[in-house]
């Protein structure tokens, strides 16, 4: 979480760096020091401070399930030789690693996440890029996954590792969100390999990109990792 | 520069007048060229809830998109049935890197809203509004509207000085400040979807975020529209005039 203080110095220090530097050699694309992610932490803290913890994204009927474009990776295989060989046995060997800030790190086979809960929801999917699909998404709840595994007073942040080489983190007020969910499922049948099987997350209070896809390792945390600063893809999006 | 002795005496803008226009036009700026930047990734418009790659668009805006992919493989239909939704792969050529521009865009909403809200407290308790924004209903007669209509067409007798407006820039005044921008405001938070959980009814008003997109991008049309507007009619009622009025107010 970043405090004020946090982000009003790095916001005054960046403010600083870019007056002294106007020729600062960052690759593409512009972040303007912090300054843009200074903006994001606003917006994150006025979203805290103002909106109600716990409220909820709004759900659909099924006659609202749309046609979904799957975008960024839509197969991993090619990255993964783990995942071209899970994906070709119905991920029966698959196990989720559950580790870190908990105090019964484990590994759970789609059978155990299916065992410990299942929840449906429609809802829609909005993508940064602009465009917007409704789905049905069943899975488990990403709190009752977390109690499961014991987490522990010092977790702060909840850090997703991909088969597609990808890492991204939310807070505790996102992952004990009801709507919050591990999914194994979609508009009925099991997720496919283009919109993230086995399991992705679902977190229905933010833009698509941070309803991650591919995810084989959960680590709770006590620290802050930022994994899309260099790309200059904002860490909090409920924009 | 010698005193003016002419029919219109020296008039200033007040401080905070000043610099609420010129900080709101900075940021009004900044608000359409990064807002291009984004609807530039994906320029198709619709109505409703949803819209995307793989369904019909309401308008499909002849600009290019700012970052390629190699087109759509892997259709698949998610049920049994002809009408079923599909789902398909887009292959991609070029990561898309458009994050700054949403979070410049963010940062600028922020100073617009902050600015905005100052300007309008100020113009409400300071009677501003009251004394040279807001038209009298009793000025709103068709002879008035139809006379102050053919002196702009005819670009001759328009009366406007600063502070001291005629009707219709009232009237469009007006409108700007008290209809087109608080729509730009409800729409843009209408695709918030962490503003939309805690407060559904936007969708409702708008009846839904694709179109509540689709009304920010006509209303920012028609704010650059006034602008283009508002920057002739300054040059042809006095430039100089207008200009040092709301700068150095002397």
């Amino acid at each position: 979480m970043i405090s004020r203080r946090q982000a009003l110095v790095t916001g005054l220090s960046s403010l600083g760096a870019a007056l002294m530097l106007p020729g600062c050699t960052k690759p593409l694309p512009p972040t303007y020091g912090n300054i843009l992610r200074m903006a994001d932490n606003l917006t994150y803290m006025a979203h805290r401070a103002l909106l109600p913890g716990q409220s909820l994204a709004r759900e659909y009927s099924y006659s609202d399930v749309s046609s979904f474009p799957a975008t960024g990776t839509t197969d991993p295989s090619k990255l993964s030789e783990d995942y071209a060989r899970l994906s070709g046995t119905s991920f029966d060997d698959f196990r989720l690693s559950v580790e870190g800030q908990v105090s019964k790190p484990g590994l759970y086979s789609l059978a155990d996440l299916m065992n410990l809960g299942r929840t449906t929801q429609i809802t829609k999917h909005t993508c940064e890029e602009g465009w917007t699909a409704i789905a049905e998404w069943t899975g488990v709840q990403l709190g009752t996954l977390l109690q499961h595994a014991g987490i522990l007073p010092s977790a702060r942040f909840i850090l997703f590792h991909t088969y597609d080489e990808w890492l991204d983190s939310i807070d505790m007020m996102d992952a004990f969100h009801p709507q919050t969910l591990i999914a194994y499922g979609m508009n009925g049948k099991t997720l496919p390999i283009q919109h993230g099987a086995p399991i992705r997350l679902r977190l229905e209070r933010q833009i698509g990109y941070k309803s991650i896809k591919y995810i084989k390792k959960i680590e709770v945390s006590d620290k802050f990792v930022d994994y899309g600063e260099d790309i200059g893809w904002a860490w909090y999006t409920g924009i | 520069m010698p005193e003016s002795q002419s029919e219109t005496p020296s008039v200033g803008h007040r401080l905070w007048v000043r610099l609420s226009h010129w900080l709101i036009t900075l940021t009004f700026f900044g608000l359409a060229f990064t807002g291009i930047e984004i609807l530039m990734v994906h320029p198709r418009l619709y109505w409703g809830e949803v819209g995307n790659d793989l369904t019909p668009a309401l308008i499909e805006l002849p600009i290019s998109r700012n970052y390629k992919h190699g087109g759509w493989e892997n259709k698949v239909a998610f049920f049994d049935g002809k009408s079923s939704p599909i789902s398909a792969s887009r292959t991609y050529d070029i990561f898309n890197y458009n994050g700054w521009g949403r979070s410049l865009h963010f940062l600028l909403a922020w100073l617009l809203v902050i600015t905005g809200s100052l300007y309008l407290v100020m113009g409400l308790f300071t009677g501003h509004f009251y004394k040279h924004i807001w038209p009298r209903l009793r000025e709103l007669t068709p002879r008035a509207i139809y006379k102050d209509i053919v002196a702009h067409l005819r670009l001759k007798n328009i009366e406007s000085t600063p502070g001291n407006y005629n009707l219709s820039q009232r009237i469009t005044y007006a409108l700007v400040i008290f209809w087109l921008f608080p729509v730009m405001l409800i729409t843009g938070l209408t695709m918030s979807p962490a503003v939309t959980a805690a407060l559904p009814f936007l969708l409702d008003w708008s009846g839904g975020l694709q179109s509540a997109r689709t009304m920010h991008f006509l209303v920012s049309v028609a704010l650059e529209l006034f602008l283009i507007l508002h920057f002739v009619m300054v040059i042809v009622t006095g430039f100089k005039k207008h200009i040092v009025a709301m700068t150095v107010a002397k």
